[in-house]
């Protein structure tokens, strides 16, 4: 394999991963607030159809772009109502919502089943797109890619930085406790949902107008995205930049499987298609395996001074679910 | 700022919880709010607070009429709350917690606000680390973060729900240092209890409520029996202490150590003997809730040996401990005890196995209504355990422990119980001491709990304990100094 497949396999890595990011970090943001989404997985998909469908009749990328993330918040609208406003159970209407809007892409869909459409063009940035290996790797990208990158670090921001994200923490944390600091806890949870589902919704056009542009109904290969998204938002502790390692890292694993399957002839290629899902769940597992007893016990033998180190590197990878995630708020 | 309630009206359904309630408070006092649980203490000062509108009345601060809407309402207005179990952020940092909610510009300058905090705190003698994680924090922490974020707010009246309930004997001193202090300052302080020794310590004026009335007010020098009275309309009084006869060995440590990753606690070696009760006082977070837990099963002693009826148990799991008729309560009753959601017939089945597939509901109706009846549980068989108040939580938790218990451990058996409740939670493990023989250890932060009910006490500090003292002949002023750390040396 030359330098340059590596470089742009690498570069086409990023891309993948720009709507794993979008997705995983609008559930980030949802679920910081107190609600689940589980619609995630069918909303990408009707998202990407609608995306596409927008784009080849309007032929506006931009156009398309937005359609997706109006689908994105319709649909988290509902769960939203549902779950705050008549208080339902937010898994129940999420995992419904996800099966319908599947059925309702491929369905809706069958029209613009192989049309070609257009694509949103690849955009160097002058200068740093110039330099060596590392532009070719980060800086020719497109629009939806640059996008990715500021959004893990503006949500970052938002959360951990700001007097807003840090209300936001306290609502997902404790309503109640956020309620006395003046936050009108069901309003946020309205916003943070629609705003989460919108970005959830960006992930179907970063597909089909970039990453896989077209739309090819049932064998577009995007099914079970959205659970992967879910996924990566709970091993990635509902913090936007461990998130989006989860999913560089997803994105890595795939192209690698892409890329070995000639080399290792031996190995069935169904193997290397879905390595990819175990051997994330166990590096994420890793990842959080602080949260265990047995951990505890055997850094107790181990000597202070590396017993501090790892402890203090295990309390650093630690998270825990936002407290009240799932569950209404009632005021007295 | 002066606050003043008049004619305060709040019913919830058929009950009146607050019935026509004129109070007046001056700047610069400490004023008490006293009665038993339910008698409407709370509702009032969630009125105030802005939790709750009142049906009818008026609230006045400094002679003006304020609306208060919600907290946020009440902390424009200058009246902050600080409830009993501190409402705060536990997996966020001091700082953040103290940050979430305060006005500024959207990124807030961290340095800037630590040095405030830190000038803050600095008033009041406080030393928390603005980087530490709340959830590590005691509560009696936790409660001064919650001052002095409602201070810096700019809270001119602090009112205070049950602060002394769940904080060590320390904390306590110190708590009521920064109260007074505040006063002098001509902030107004409410200071909601169900303590007498605590409002007669600190309060300059108390006013009481029973049963959503005001019935009196009352200045120091108080008259003890004259508040009782007003709070329950009749005098309950507290029991002398009875000598123990103590029987054979219901457990036995042999130089057991306990360690967990921040700490390591022993040798300890003790003998308890049936019918005796030892008391584990400390501050919380001192070690004794890892010992209690040991005893239990739960955790595994790192070293030594444990005896139950003369039986080695080293190293057993709980499931054998219980087996070994060791019981043990938990002090959140709802998260470890009960099983929210569940009827009080329903925990009876699960607790008692009746054998067979088919669970007999005539059965368990008959046994619900028994118990309900022998352990003088104010609920219905089929009311859920979440809808009981703490006293009758803590009767059902009693009702369903196994029978016979030679070893009985608990946390905190009376944790925000009234008086009679707790009065009544002691005569029922006294009798079961009496009768069934069964030795009790307990937790308490209460100093006057463990030297009323304890025949033995263990203090603990820092992983340290001391040998067993006599219950007769040791001081609070004693226990309070070994558990704040003075005085380990004479052992």
């Amino acid at each position: 394999m030359s330098l340059e497949t590596i470089l742009t396999g690498l570069a086409g890595v990023l891309a993948a991963a720009a709507p794993v990011i979008f997705a995983a970090i609008g559930e980030t943001l949802t679920e910081r607030s107190g609600v689940i989404n589980l619609s995630a997985n069918g909303k990408i998909l009707l998202a990407a159809m609608a995306g596409f469908a927008v784009a080849v009749s309007t032929n506006n990328l931009l156009l398309g772009c937005l359609a997706g993330m109006l689908i994105g918040s319709l649909v988290a609208a509902v769960v939203a109502f549902s779950s705050i406003t008549l208080r339902q159970s937010q898994v129940a209407v999420g995992f419904v919502l996800a099966l319908m809007c599947r059925d309702l892409a491929y369905f809706l869909g069958n029209p613009y089943m192989g049309l070609s459409g257009p694509r949103i063009p690849s955009l160097p940035i002058p200068i740093l797109g110039d330099l060596p290996v590392i532009g070719v790797i980060f800086f020719r990208q497109d629009i939806l890619t640059y996008l990715s990158y500021i959004l893990i670090f503006a949500a970052w921001i938002w959360i951990f930085k700001t007097r807003p994200g840090l209300m936001l923490q306290g609502v997902g944390e404790r309503p109640a406790a956020a309620f006395v600091r003046g936050a009108n806890v069901n309003r946020m949870r309205y916003i943070y949902t629609l705003v989460g589902g919108a970005l959830i919704g960006l992930a179907g056009p970063t597909y089909s107008l970039s990453v896989k542009a077209g739309w090819k109904g049932t064998i577009s290969g995007l099914d079970g995205i959205g659970w992967i998204a879910l996924a990566i938002t709970i091993f990635g502790g509902w913090n936007p930049l461990r998130a989006a390692f989860g999913a560089y890292l997803f994105a890595l694993l795939q192209w690698l499987g892409l890329v070995l399957q000639p080399s290792l002839p031996g190995i069935p290629s169904q193997v290397l298609q879905v390595a990819p899902f175990p051997l994330m769940i166990l590096t994420l597992l890793l990842v959080n395996i602080g949260n265990t007893e047995w951990v505890e016990r055997v850094l107790a033998s181990l000597p202070e001074s590396a017993r501090h180190a790892i402890a203090r590197l295990i309390r650093s990878l630690r998270a825990s679910p936002p407290a009240s995630l799932g569950t209404p708020f009632e005021q007295e | 700022m002066n606050v003043e309630l008049i004619g305060i009206r709040k019913t919830f359904g058929p009950v009146t919880a607050n019935d026509n309630i004129h109070l007046r408070i001056l700047s610069g006092t400490i004023q008490g709010i006293l009665g038993e649980n339910g008698a409407g203490k709370s509702t009032l000062m969630k009125v105030l607070s802005g939790f709750i509108q009142a049906d009818q009345g008026l609230i006045l601060l400094d002679g003006k009429e304020v609306k208060i809407h919600s907290p946020a309402d009440a902390i424009h207005y200058g009246v902050g709350m600080l409830h009993q179990d501190p409402l705060d952020f536990p997996p966020m940092k001091v700082i953040e917690n103290f940050i979430a909610g305060s006005p500024g510009k959207i990124i807030p300058n961290a340095k800037e606000v630590i040095a405030r905090f830190n000038e803050l705190q600095r008033q009041f003698d406080f030393t928390l680390d603005p980087q530490a994680h709340v959830d590590r924090l005691t509560v009696g922490e936790r409660q001064q973060l919650e001052i002095l974020r409602l201070l810096w707010l700019g809270a001119q009246v602090l009112i205070l729900d049950e602060p002394t309930t769940g904080i060590s004997a320390l904390q306590k001193l110190k708590l009521f240092e920064t109260l007074r202090k505040l006063a002098a300052q001509g902030k107004t302080i409410i200071f909601v209890s169900h303590k007498l020794e605590d409002v007669e310590q600190l309060c300059h004026r108390v006013a009481v409520l029973r049963r959503g009335q005001l019935v009196g007010e009352a200045t120091p020098p108080y008259r003890i029996d004259e508040l009782v009275q007003m709070m329950f309309g009749k005098v309950v009084s507290f029991g002398g202490r009875e000598s123990y006869k103590p029987g054979e060995m219901a457990l036995e440590l042999k130089d057991v150590s306990i360690e967990d990753y921040r700490m390591r606690i022993g040798p300890v070696s003790l003998q308890a003997r049936k019918r005796e009760v030892i008391g584990l006082a400390g501050m919380e977070g001192s070690g004794q809730l890892l010992f209690l837990r040991a005893c239990t099963g739960l955790i595994r002693p790192t070293a030594g040996r444990m005896l139950v009826n003369g039986k080695d148990l080293t190293g057993k799991g709980y499931h054998t401990f219980l087996k070994n008729g060791v019981v043990y309560m938990p002090a959140s009753r709802m998260e470890e005890g009960l099983v929210p959601g569940c009827s009080l017939m329903e925990h009876f089945v699960l607790a008692r196995d009746q054998g067979g597939f088919f669970v007999d509901w005539e059965g368990a109706q008959k046994i619900a209504q028994e118990q309900i009846a022998g352990y003088n549980i104010h609920g219905r068989p089929d009311s859920t355990v979440e809808s009981l108040s703490g006293g009758n939580q803590q009767r059902t938790l009693l009702a369903l422990m196994r029978t016979p218990a030679s070893l009985i451990l608990m946390e905190h058996p009376t944790r925000g119980l009234d008086i009679e409740s707790t009065l009544y939670i002691w005569s029922l493990l006294k009798e079961r001491c009496s009768n069934q023989g069964s030795a009790i250890l307990f937790i308490s932060s209460d100093l006057d709990e463990i030297l009323q009910y304890s025949d033995r006490i263990l203090v603990f500090f820092a992983g340290r304990v001391s040998p067993p003292l006599d219950a007769a002949s040791t001081t609070v002023d004693q226990l309070g100094q070994l558990i704040g750390g003075r005085g380990w040396d004479a052992f």
